[in-house]
């Protein structure tokens, strides 16, 4: 316990610093969002925030902005942005005139924020000086340019019953030059994935530029989170990106708990993180295979796809679904676990843990494959730094941190967590962050199971009063998986902001695409797997 | 039972055996990865499915994209017909040699290629160029084994060379394993298999022939895959005809040609599995070492009519 008392050290540097002229005096509870730190500023500090806080080497895990149009402070929204360094949280909290809200653009220091500023003025009119990319994001042709989705007066059901227009007149950045031209892949792709489109620039088959344009699966999740009570958050919540659903569902369960003060039963939160590696694994194994074939080499994906399958119907037998959706409940979990099904759980880790060992050393020592997944891809270590990148595509490039060893929240401040690290930062290595981490979450599993508390699963979530706020952090298996919750009045959502990991991973799929090959794209693409539907929202 | 007779069923056999190794190696390929696998007759009913499905052509297409399926096929047809199956002396040598089995090909693909930039989508754009990459170095490879087969027999018709071939018994000759060498390569880069494309894929962006067939869709596409798996039975029978020629049908005598059917058959099942063998323990090269793997199948090809030079020639 004696990390918790070195915990922000870097904080007093942080505000010390002589040209910062943060609002202290304002900040009338710095441990609402407990266990991070809340600041308030002026909003004429927010640039300069960022900028010392990139000069310190903390880095940026998402902004959000909250207009208070519903809440009787009419004319005020609130813009929150997280920062992390050696595990620790902050959050720089300001407000800007509803009527005229401008404020620094943190993307300048930043260039992972790209998007979700832009994601942020699409649908609250959050306007940004200084950002370097003005083009909307989110919005394509759903609504119109003066109209906000997450203001109060913005309809729920939307403001167009007619068919929404294609976005069509998008403004690409296209490179000029003789033998340059352009290949636009997607929305819609021959294989059965998640729509998204991708503009190369290629000279010959060289890419020379790549640009994504997402936000095809945009589901409204802001505005249909408001007014929802929190059972009706958390199953919202699940639906996030459906490969991370019990990520997502935890974030948010934590971040009304934390919210309401509600005390979860210990063997709800060890059921927790047992289906949140279960996940891991599910997914890391698909992965595995899928970039294999990818490359053409069928044998793995027809493998791990074997693996996966029985892993996730074991999930259905145990746990009523196959992604376990809706299992994570606000107070706890919705199913306990039987003893049968814990006996089945030892057996069934002991056999994938047989079966797993060979077929990585078929992958990882396979020259034609090591031929085509060897520096392929390469994002460099000061790319994903400068992009905020956690999980897998983090670890591969040097980056290591994971929410469950650096800022631990239980059941994992009671387990040892192996965090792979690799440097190489191409294909290959993160496959073998995959592979690391299956073998890892396989061990943690047992443990889990070793010391699987006895007692309630779950217990009664009360909501709290209106303005009350929560930031859930889980590491889910794209990476840190955040999540803002506000109440307002009856316990109802009045706020809720997921940040999936993919925002930080898409822009790093843009950069590590330079300079490779047209047809080692999907191979890339698929290392890096970032989730259309966790972006779009 | 008369000569052109029989040339005309061997020449129908190819259409309707071509799915047939198709089948076979997908199942060899997916009992190897412990997968059940479809029948082996699934690429029939897939081509009866096509066929008889709604033909969509793209608004931006010309006149070039609606022939260009019976253009292929035909000359895929014509080329595989010269290929002896079951059977030698066939009227079909006195006229198509070597030359025109290649130059049928080459017809197939030009007209491939055409088509898959006639409806201006980059896909097609993109296949048709790395076609013509992979074609432009396979074509000599091909060119210079089937030389030195040719220089071996004196003759440019393939039967002469298979008539000589056995006529020799079982002699090793070194410029015929280089030769061999040199057509399995480019037979590998040919037919769009794995390690140069992989026919399986469903990613755009990787594609070399099947990014070419985009577009099309019903009786037209049933057209191209059957010409795809034609050329594949082409050059599996050039293969195990010309480099094992042993029980092919002497005569045209009803038992003669079954027999043949059969030998041809069995060698047939082999090769097919030894290309499913090969694709599941191989990942698909880069496309940027095609070039490479092509001038290999060329310098063996080279070093076949050398060592056919140096050491056969007056021996």
């Amino acid at each position: 316990m004696s990390e918790t008392q070195n915990r922000f050290e870097w904080l007093s540097e942080y505000l010390v610093r002589p040209s910062y002229g943060w609002a202290g005096e304002r900040a009338a509870d710095p441990d609402v969002l407990a266990p991070a730190r809340r600041f308030l500023l002026d909003p004429e500090a927010w640039g300069m925030a960022a900028r010392l806080a990139a000069s310190m080497g903390l880095r940026h895990a998402g902004l959000w902005a909250d207009p208070l149009d519903a809440e009787g402070e009419a004319g005020v929204m609130r813009v929150q942005a997280c920062l992390e360094l050696e595990g620790d949280y902050l959050v720089l909290e300001t407000q800007v005139p509803l009527d005229r809200p401008t404020i620094d653009s943190h993307t300048p220091t930043y260039p992972g924020l790209d998007r979700l500023e832009r994601h942020a003025q699409d649908l609250t009119g959050l306007t940004f000086t200084g950002h370097p990319d003005g083009r909307r994001w989110t919005r394509h042709q759903a609504w119109p340019e003066d109209r906000f989705p997450l203001r109060c007066d913005f309809p729920l059901g939307g403001e167009r019953s007619a068919r929404t227009p294609a976005d069509a007149d998008y403004p690409f950045v296209r490179v000029q030059g003789t033998g340059v031209y352009e290949i636009p892949v997607g929305p819609v792709h021959a294989g059965i994935i998640e729509p998204g489109h991708f503009r190369f620039q290629a000279m010959g088959e060289e890419v020379l530029r790549l640009e994504q344009r997402l936000g095809y699966v945009h589901k409204g999740i802001e505005k249909l989170a408001v007014g929802r009570d929190p059972a009706g958050l958390a199953r919202l919540a699940g639906r996030v990106s459906g490969d991370s659903t019990v990520a997502h569902a935890w974030a948010a369960c934590q971040a009304m708990e934390r919210a309401a003060g509600c005390e979860v039963p210990p063997r709800a939160l060890f059921l927790r993180a047992l289906m949140a590696e279960r996940e891991r694994i599910a997914n890391h194994l698909g992965d595995i295979g899928a970039i294999c074939n990818d490359v053409g080499f069928a044998f793995a994906l027809a493998q791990c796809g074997r693996l996966r399958e029985q892993w996730q119907r074991r999930s259905q037998a145990l746990f009523g679904h196959r992604f376990m959706m809706d299992v994570v409940i606000p107070g706890g979990v919705a199913r306990d676990l039987t003893p049968e099904g814990f006996q089945q759980l030892r057996l069934d880790h002991a056999a994938l843990h047989r079966v797993i060992e060979p077929l990585f050393d078929v992958i990882q020592d396979h020259p034609s494959l090591d031929d085509r997944l060897m520096r392929t891809g390469i994002l460099p270590a000061e790319d994903a730094r400068a992009l905020g990148c956690t999980g897998y595509v983090g670890k591969a490039s040097g980056q290591s941190f994971d929410v469950r060893r650096d800022s631990p929240y239980i059941p994992y401040d009671q387990l040892r967590v192996e965090v792979p690290a690799e440097t190489a930062g191409d294909v290959s290595a993160r496959v073998a962050v995959r592979i690391a981490e299956v073998r890892a979450s396989l061990w943690m599993l047992d443990r889990l199971l070793d010391a699987l508390p006895e007692g309630e699963v779950a217990s009664p979530f009360t909501p709290p009063p209106s303005g009350a706020m929560g930031l859930g952090i889980i590491d889910g298996w794209r990476g840190e998986t955040l999540c803002f919750i506000r109440f307002g009045s009856d316990g109802r959502i009045a706020r809720y902001f997921p940040r999936d990991p993919s925002w930080f991973t898409w822009p790093a799929l843009e950069r590590l695409i330079l300079g490779n090959i047209v047809p080692d794209f999907p191979v890339c693409n698929k290392s890096v797997n970032g989730s259309y539907s966790g972006g779009d929202l | 039972m008369s000569a052109w007779l029989v040339a005309l069923l061997q020449a129908l056999l190819y259409p309707a055996l071509a799915p047939l190794l198709v089948g076979w190696v997908r199942k060899v390929k997916a009992r190897l990865q412990n997968r059940r696998g479809a029948s082996v007759f699934q690429p029939y009913a897939d081509l009866r499915k096509l066929l008889v499905k709604e033909t969509r052509v793209a608004h931006t297409a010309s006149e070039l994209f609606r022939v260009a399926p019976y253009i292929v096929f035909v000359a895929t047809w014509l080329a595989a017909a010269t290929v002896p199956l079951v059977a030698l002396d066939l009227p079909i040598a006195a006229v198509a040699d070597i030359i025109v089995l290649v130059g049928l090909l080459a017809l197939a693909r030009f007209f491939l290629a055409l088509a898959g930039m006639d409806a201006g989508t980059a896909f097609g754009g993109m296949g048709a160029s790395r076609e013509m990459l992979v074609s432009a170095l396979a074509e000599p490879a091909m060119l210079m084994a089937v030389f030195t087969l040719a220089m071996t027999a004196h003759s440019t018709s393939l039967q002469s060379v298979m008539a000589h071939h056995l006529a020799d018994g079982f002699l090793l000759r070194p410029s015929y394993l280089f030769a061999f060498g040199a057509l399995v390569l480019v037979a590998l880069a040919e037919c769009g298999r794995i390690p140069v494309d992989n026919p399986s894929t469903h990613l755009e962006l990787t594609m070399v022939h099947e990014a070419m067939l985009l577009e099309y869709s019903g009786r037209h596409l049933a057209l191209m895959e059957w010409a795809a798996q034609i050329k594949l039975l082409l050059y599996g029978v050039l293969i195990v005809n010309v480099f094992f020629p042993w029980g092919v049908g002497a005569s045209f005598g009803a038992l003669a040609l079954g027999s043949g059917l059969a030998v041809v058959l069995l060698k047939l099942l082999v090769l097919g599995a030894l290309l499913a063998a090969g694709e599941t323990v191989l990942a698909k090269m880069r496309l940027f070492r095609v070039p490479g793997f092509l001038n290999l199948a060329l310098l063996l090809a080279l070093l076949g009519l050398l060592s056919h030079v140096i050491l056969e020639v007056g021996a």
